[in-house]
């Protein structure tokens, strides 16, 4: 041991990826907020003229939300954690440092172009995989980059055995990379048609209902290997860490991890309830969603039984509770998804407000404040200063916590008056309603969730400003805090 | 028999056989634990105690170790 006493973590790739991290989630909550204004208020539309219409905006929403800040904080908190429950320092291998800094400039320059690709409406029209081939061959490369620096790490390490949240981050690496090559295969129209297409422009290797197919496979586990599985390694990790709480169950911790594996993967055929698909897999992606609630509350249940006994850290440490109420929305929208799912509750929820509602109390509540809880673990360790200010981070909970609830009640309340009309018909059986009946109705409650973006945003920012502050005028640490993260 | 029956019944054994695969999991973790043969709780260490100077919870063997330093 006394040949590593002058060995630190080396959190340089950290650091430049939470950055990023913060640069994309400003920018896809941005532009999340501005959409969700244009719902209620369609004149903001025109602004900007074709580059500021919903139909261009909404995919650099989804995709600077997906591929720019969740990627960017789950790299960020690999180059963390991974050093730190592996036991070893990036700086022992220059070639793990060479790697992970082209990974770093090419994810960078890749994502900003990919952004500004869709903005010009360069787009493969497929939800959550709208990049063009030449931006799905930089993210593959960049995927490749950073297995070479798990498996490299792993490969170095001296703690023989994978802590619980390494095994998640591999499952994060292994689901994507088969999802997102499945997915997008697509051939130019250039080569689809003699010459007339283009280059840049290309359609999918699959067609109809086994398009369909494939990009719901793709679509639902897009969210199960990026927005829930990486994110479960991290509180596996930030949240025993600060609260100085081993994990209640590593057991439970395995075997959730088993079950989410082994049940994830076929339930992405609820996104295509009531429709072409063969009747039997729609059944099936019901039976998978209901029974998916095992292994989701198995983990949330894991995580808030790690506090057991320390409750007391909820009202002392901001930190606790930004992790505890991640949790707790982890629970809600997990079971929300699978009720959802059921096909006669489906049959009011499809394509209604009430999914952008389960997908924003999952993704608001859930991955971003866990994303920012671990950066606010994270920053006193990588900038050696103390976090500048509580009461700053007090104020952004609370703010961004009312700004979650009043997002998912709104869209709750939305959907299912949305989707009663669309269905209500009269005593001979015509249709009520209009669609645009539905449009009149549900302006309040799109007021409402646009006003829910403003907050969350006015959060983030207060976050990020938090943050800066802590890079640059935080009380400097004379020593690395143990567990509970220092604040002013 | 047509393939969508085909694919529907490989389905349902496909169920099966992964719940008794899970099921099957559970109970090697607990018997594990009670023969002694392993102590799947001492791991939760790992988060807490993660210095790179920390004792590591299941050392690599020395000797691997450097074996892998002399072949760098």
């Amino acid at each position: 041991m006394q040949a590593n006493a002058a060995l630190e973590y080396d959190y340089s790739l950290a650091k430049k990826f939470t950055f990023l991290t913060i640069l994309f989630g400003f920018l896809g909550m941005l532009v999340g907020t501005i959409i969700a204004a244009q719902m209620a208020f369609p004149e903001l539309n025109y602004l900007l003229g074709e580059y500021g219409t919903f139909s261009r905006l909404r995919p650099i929403h989804t995709n600077t939300v997906v591929f720019g800040f969740t990627v960017s904080a789950i790299f960020a908190t690999w180059f963390y954690v991974g050093q730190r429950v592996l036991k070893v320092s990036m700086a022992e291998s220059r070639f793990l440092m060479v790697v992970g800094n082209i990974q770093f400039w090419l994810y960078f320059v890749g994502a900003l172009l990919a952004t500004v690709s869709l903005l010009f409406g360069i787009s493969s029209s497929k939800e959550y995989a709208q990049y063009e081939w030449p931006f799905d061959i930089v993210v593959v490369l960049v995927w490749v980059l950073w297995g070479f620096n798990i498996m490299g790490l792993i490969g170095i390490r001296r703690e023989k055995a994978l802590y619980i949240s390494v095994w998640y981050y591999l499952a994060c690496f292994l689901g994507i990379a088969m999802l997102y090559l499945f997915n997008n295969m697509a051939i130019p129209t250039y080569f689809a048609t003699e010459g007339l297409g283009s280059i840049v422009h290309s359609v999918s290797m699959y067609s109809g209902t086994n398009d369909a197919l494939v990009q719901w496979w793709y679509g639902h586990n897009a969210v199960a290997f990026g927005f829930t599985v990486p994110i479960v390694g991290m509180i596996y990790y930030f949240l025993p860490k600060e609260s100085g709480q081993a994990i209640y169950s590593y057991k439970l911790s395995l075997l959730s991890f088993w079950g989410l594996m082994f049940v994830y993967l076929w339930a992405g055929s609820h996104h295509l309830l009531w429709s072409t698909v063969p009747d039997w897999m729609q059944t099936m992606g019901s039976a998978f969603s209901i029974v998916l609630i095992l292994p989701s509350w198995g983990s949330a249940i894991n995580m808030l039984l790690t506090m057991k006994g320390e409750w007391n850290q909820v009202t002392e440490n901001p930190l606790i509770k930004f992790m505890v109420l991640a949790s707790t929305f982890y629970m809600l929208s997990t079971i929300e998804g699978p009720i959802q799912a059921i096909k006669s509750v489906n049959a009011i929820a499809h394509f209604t407000d009430w999914i952008p509602g389960h997908v924003h109390d999952g993704v608001l509540g859930w991955v971003v404040f866990m994303v920012m809880a671990s950066i606010f673990h994270m920053a006193p360790r990588m900038f050696k200063r103390e976090i500048y200010s509580r009461k700053l981070m007090e104020m952004q909970f609370w703010l961004q916590t009312t700004a979650v609830v009043l997002y998912f009640t709104s869209m709750w309340i939305a959907g299912i008056t949305q989707g009663m009309m669309w269905r209500a018909v009269d005593e001979y059986g015509n249709l009520m309603y209009s669609f645009i009946d539905t449009v009149t109705v549900l302006h309040p409650y799109y007021a409402i969730r646009a006003l829910s973006g403003v907050m969350y945003l006015t959060g983030f920012i207060m976050f990020a400003y938090n943050i800066y502050k802590t890079m640059t005028a935080g009380r400097e640490l004379s020593e690395e805090p143990q567990f509970r993260t220092p604040m002013a | 028999m047509d393939i969508r029956d085909l694919q529907g019944y490989g389905s349902f054994f496909m169920t099966i056989f992964l719940v008794v695969m899970l099921y099957g999991y559970i109970i090697h973790l607990y018997r594990s634990e009670k023969k002694g043969e392993r102590d799947y709780e001492k791991y939760g260490r790992i988060a807490l105690d993660d210095e790179v100077t920390s004792t590591p919870v299941e050392d690599k063997p020395a000797s691997k170790r450097e074996n892998e330093k002399e072949k760098k």
